[in-house]
């Protein structure tokens, strides 16, 4: 799913100058700095592909072509935030975060890059354009937070574009999805069928179904979750502006 | 005068922290007194809080001798401890906590075992709408399929009785969404392997009839070590108590097994189901089995760490759940 990390919860803490949680040690942020200042360079890059793209061709018609491998290169990549939490230098859950992170790599991987006749739908460019502004603004937040310069900008930002991001991404992921349906049911990708040693059978199609219904309790929750996060962090400021 | 704020939580009985703060059942104190018991009567002042809000709830100012359940620097307390017994001093201040909606646990078990029992069963006869329609009420023509329903029927009724007559339970309730949760995990698994098992393109295992018999043997041995097991914890408590001893081994050899593990009941549990999995060559099986591994793995873990926690003299050869291993 498109959304941004569930760590907001915790970064909003320390938004606060609440001082109470014990940061990771200097070395850790050192890193941590150079990881996040890599992924918003990362996602930068695919901003300007798909910029460049569309202004060389003068359609939307299949720019995912033109940033495939970064793209692929710099979600994979993602995956290393889930051992930051389970490592501890970042307090996010492990499970919320590798949940989100699995499944943006399951549709990276699993469906645009498995299914090759879904490529060009112009669902996919909805859904990276979402992943791509989120990302910039995701990752260069944890960057500021991390040296204790955040500018209002980049919090206001974190906190109000998902309100537009979030749905457009959860559409393109849908609708991608959707198309990749009659493909794999006629060549059966991914499925093993009875009779077999092990006496086990997956049927892909059907499971991507489930995930697509899974959409349905989930975003839900995801969403109001942020907009809870966002009244909590950008109202807590300016209720301390009206009180000077 | 001492006064000492306390975390509470509620007797399972009352709600929304509304307590009598009636005299427990007339029993004496089932904990030692620390010291002798003095002759005179000691009378408290008991103030009883919600624990959310901290609105007085009641105020008692002659309470004698009472048996609430209460904590102690945040940690709550056991029913049977006794006010008296507590360093109190003559006024101390309860707090309360609503622990939601709760349900037995013999009910919890009663649900979650008769669940997979019937499923499976299901299955086996090839009910209508799971397989295809020339397939319904036909029977399997490899007889390690009728074994295999066999065998989990009798672990499925072996669990049941034993949850009737065997345990001695510490805990009388449970919150009520477990039981959600717990039969979600064992109906679904259970119609899950089910399905394969008795699936009319089910493949036996690879090596027959060896594989087979070694598999009912690790699984009969593992059900009467496990059966061995809940016996001798139970006899470890004298009925209606919650007293906690460490388990020895007994003159039942396959009891002999608590001499290297503090969960042996995990253990020959683990090693039923590697059974099982054996005998069916099925991969929604060795999936269930890993599943349970884990969870039974936490459990003993946390037990293994009570027990230490407990009880000085524990023996330092044991491991929770493998010996040596975990």
């Amino acid at each position: 799913m498109s959304a941004p990390a569930m760590g907001t919860s915790k970064t909003a803490h320390s938004d606060s100058s609440n001082k109470k949680k014990k940061g990771p040690g200097t070395l850790a942020t050192a890193y941590l700095v150079i990881y996040n200042v890599v992924m918003t360079a990362g996602w930068l890059v695919i901003a300007v592909g798909l910029v460049r793209a569309y202004l060389a061709r003068g359609s939307y018609h299949g720019l995912y072509y033109s940033i495939e491998k970064p793209l692929k290169f710099f979600q994979t990549g993602a995956l290393l935030e889930i051992l930051h939490c389970a490592v501890g230098i970042v307090p996010s859950s492990v499970v919320l975060t590798g949940f989100q992170v699995m499944s943006r790599v399951f549709l990276t991987w699993a469906v645009t890059h498995s299914v090759r006749e879904v490529q060009s739908e112009d669902s996919v460019l909805l859904f990276v354009v979402a992943w791509t502004v989120t990302e910039i603004i995701r990752y260069s937040f944890y960057t500021f937070s991390l040296l204790n310069h955040l500018p209002y900008l980049i919090k206001w930002a974190r906190y109000t574009f998902f309100i537009v991001l979030y749905p457009m991404g959860v559409a393109g992921e849908l609708l991608t999805i959707y198309a990749a349906l009659p493909y794999v049911q006629k060549t059966g990708l991914y499925s093993i069928t009875l009779p077999n040693k092990y006496n086990f059978s997956f049927d892909y199609h059907t499971f991507l179904i489930l995930v697509m219904v899974s959409y349905i309790p989930l975003f839900p929750q995801l969403y109001f979750h942020m907009m809870r996060q966002r009244k909590k962090v950008l109202g807590h400021v300016e209720e301390y502006s009206k009180v000077e | 005068m001492d006064t000492l704020a306390l975390e509470a939580t509620q007797p399972k009985k009352a709600q929304n922290g509304a307590v009598a703060a009636a005299p427990g059942p007339p029993t004496p104190a089932k904990r030692k007194p620390a010291k002798k018991t003095k002759k005179a009567v000691v009378f408290f002042e008991v103030e009883i809080l919600d624990a959310k809000t901290k609105d007085k709830l009641c105020f008692l100012d002659k309470v004698g001798k009472i048996l609430p359940s209460f904590s102690l620097h945040g940690k709550s307390l056991k029913d049977e401890d006794v006010l008296q017994h507590l360093p109190v001093g003559t006024t101390a201040t309860f707090y309360f906590r609503d622990l939601g909606a709760q349900i037995s646990w013999v009910t919890v078990f009663l649900t979650e075992y008769a669940g997979p029992l019937l499923i499976y069963l299901m299955f086996y006869f090839r009910v209508p709408f799971i397989y295809a329609p020339k397939y319904d009420f036909t029977t399997s023509k490899h007889w390690v399929v009728h074994l295999a329903c066999m065998c989990h029927s009798f672990h499925y009724v072996k669990r049941l009785l034993e949850t009737l007559f065997v345990h001695r339970f510490s805990h009388g309730t449970m919150p009520l969404r477990n039981i959600f949760k717990n039969c979600t995990y064992y109906w679904g698994f259970a119609a899950w392997m089910a399905y394969y098992i008795n699936h009319p393109l089910y493949t036996p295992p690879t090596y027959g009839e060896q594989q087979i018999r070694l598999a009912l043997t690790v699984f009969l041995f593992c059900q009467i070590g496990n059966f061995s097991i809940h016996i001798a914890l139970r006899n470890l408590r004298p009925p209606g108590s919650k007293t906690r001893k460490i388990p020895y081994p007994t003159k039942n050899p396959f009891t002999w097994i608590f001499l290297l593990v503090s969960c042996p009941n995990y253990t020959y549990e683990l090693g039923s189901w590697l059974g099982f999995t054996l005998m069916t060559q099925c991969l929604p099986v060795a999936f269930f089995t890993l599943v349970g591994f884990i969870q039974m793995t936490v459990w003993a873990k946390g037990k293994h760490r009570s027990y230490l926690k407990e009880f000085r003299d524990y023996p330092t050869l044991r491991s929770p759940i493998l010996p040596f291993i975990l």
